[in-house]
């Protein structure tokens, strides 16, 4: 059963030292395409590192991604985190809502688990 | 004129085998422009960036000449000759064509960008628009209470970081400018110092913070709007405070104490606030605050920017248009309207129909709508590397890495100017020379001036 979960989509530090090495790299593609749970919302879901899910937007738009674990108290349960770069975008929509500016961070999307890790 | 002319610093020619040291180089990866980097140089590469970050250290180590050619057109190589006219065609064949990015050109490119936009009756915006451009907005409905950085280091006794992680994106922030130096007000630095975070998670900076305050996702404005109550001494609920903001009230009240008694407060803000549901009225509620306390003490706020010169795109395109992002020219005069004229509407809407895109990316970073749009009409793009968005244009320059290979001037994000000093020339033309190439055959196509 998807859950409803608020993704803040930002900046860290392989993702920014990954645009200088080259987008199509490894260091960059890793650090775009790992979403960050709270430890306490994989232990709830019976979700493990590198399980595969699907999130969906608002408008229907969906990513498939690895998941992992985030670090310690870093996020509270029901938040989710994500580098900047392709999947977060993917997942914006194109109304700016007269600003400019999609909303890019404090998305609703739903989580659902696609395929469990290999052990 | 030449691009060399406008430069105060040009770079040199690398002797084989021999190291060579650049003193104060610029860093231009982020807004704080660290301009007090020194370089090692052997055969065009980078090899040492003293007192570089982890993310200026990326940039210097891993920018040397790219083995691509200069000019693609239609996805195979091309003369500069044929791609300066095929660029030319493009834009004056268009009835609403954009041009977009330039957060990391320097000002003189920038300048004639705006140059180009302007005889072609087009529309200009910038990556403002996508990350301060809300900023942007509050600033013309509130006013900006602000210092230079520079004046952070010497007095700020309580900075605060709102929706901002500079840990992670300005890893000098903290030790260059707002928490650790020694000022001619603070001789003891971090000890003079108390700093808070205002985040929804508890980023890498919450280390650095004394006070960490976790508020609940997208209720910024609330949070905002209890300290702008309480700095007016108006009468809260503090239960329904807690309920909105997800803080206990006593922990707004003992900020707002803080916040009144301190010297010279600074509030650095960033994303959180302009990416997140309420967008310009969350900057706005934050530089209101920072306006309201200074009827208390001296505070400041200042947007944390993100690429190296977003700041001088914001200066370039004002002086030259009266608005410093998504302006439109077709009546023939600069109009302003963001939601309008700003890029990520211009694509998603359809409305534009051919393009240029100078030192971004957005086939990467904007919404699917306006990836598809942009992916379908003719465009072409400026990078120092191959990136989904020059994969998808029809005329794609690869460009000298300004600061790296070129000179010219950036504006750190305080808004002061800063020259930039190259490590070594690069085969590759400059963002400049090709933009001024397309401007001369833009002339000609519109009858401007004659071959």
């Amino acid at each position: 059963m998807p859950e409803t979960f608020t993704l803040i989509p930002g900046r860290t530090t392989d993702q920014g030292c990954g645009v200088s090495e080259g987008k199509f790299k490894a260091k960059y593609q890793t650090a775009v395409s790992s979403l960050q749970v709270a430890p306490g919302d994989m232990e709830r879901l019976g979700l493990s590192e590198g399980d595969r899910v699907r999130l969906t937007g608002e408008e229907g738009q969906s990513v498939e991604v690895c998941i992992t674990a985030a670090k310690k108290d870093e996020l509270p349960e029901g938040l989710l985190f994500i580098a900047y770069g392709d999947i977060s975008s993917q997942l914006m929509t194109g109304d700016t809502h007269g600003s400019g500016m999609p909303t890019s961070k404090g998305m609703e999307v739903t989580m659902e688990l696609l395929q469990k890790a290999t052990s | 004129m030449t691009y060399a002319a406008t430069q105060v610093y040009a770079p040199t020619p690398s002797v084989p085998g021999e190291l060579k040291v650049i003193q104060d180089a610029t860093c231009t990866f982020c807004g704080c422009v660290c301009d007090d980097i020194e370089l090692t140089v052997k055969d065009d590469h980078i090899i040492e960036a003293k007192r570089a970050c982890v993310l200026g250290k990326a940039w210097f180590l891993n920018h040397s000449i790219e083995d691509r050619p200069s000019c693609m057109v239609d996805g195979k190589p091309a003369t500069l000759e044929h791609g300066y006219d095929r660029a030319a065609q493009i834009l004056t064949h268009g009835k609403y064509p954009i041009v977009y990015g330039l957060s990391d050109s320097p000002c003189e490119a920038q300048r004639v960008a705006v140059s180009i936009v302007d005889w072609i009756k087009g529309t200009i915006d910038t990556t403002t628009s996508v990350c301060h451009g809300p900023s942007g907005m509050a600033f013309q409905g509130v006013g900006e209470v602000t210092c230079s950085l520079g004046e952070v280091a010497n007095r700020g006794d309580l900075i605060m970081f709102w929706g901002s992680n500079p840990a992670e994106s300005h890893p000098r922030h903290f030790t260059k400018y707002s928490l650790m130096p020694k000022g001619m007000f603070l001789p003891n630095g971090r000890k003079d110092r108390t700093c808070v975070l205002v985040d929804v998670r508890k980023t890498k900076s919450a280390k650095a913070a004394d006070i960490f305050i976790q508020i609940k996702p997208k209720r910024d404005f609330e949070a905002l709007w209890t300290l702008r109550a309480l700095a007016k001494g108006i009468e809260l609920d503090p239960e329904l405070v807690q309920r909105e903001t997800g803080v206990e009230f006593s922990v707004w009240t003992d900020l707002m104490d803080r916040m009144k008694a301190c010297k010279f407060g600074v509030i650095f803000f960033g994303m959180g606030l302009t990416m997140t549901r309420g967008k310009h009225a969350n900057s706005e509620a934050l530089l209101a605050l920072t306006r309201d306390m200074n009827e208390h003490t001296r505070f400041v706020a200042k947007p944390n920017r993100g690429h190296g010169n977003v700041t001088g795109a914001d200066n370039v395109v004002s002086w030259r248009t009266g608005y410093p992002f998504g302006v439109n020219h077709s009546r023939g005069y600069p109009r302003f309207n963001p939601g309008e004229y700003t890029t990520s509407d211009t694509l998603a809407n359809r409305e534009a129909d051919c393009g240029m895109t100078i030192a971004c990316d957005p086939m990467a970073n904007f919404s699917q709508p306006a990836r598809e749009h942009l992916a379908s009409i003719p465009f072409i793009a400026l990078d120092t590397k191959e990136t989904p968005t020059t994969r998808a244009a029809a005329v794609a320059f690869t460009v000298a890495t300004y600061g790296i290979n070129t000179g010219g001037t950036v504006y750190r994000m305080d808004d002061v100017p800063i020259p930039l000093r190259p490590a070594f020339p690069s085969p590759h033309p400059s963002d400049y020379d090709v933009l001024t190439e397309i401007e001369e055959r833009v002339k000609v196509i519109l009858g401007v001036t004659h071959k």
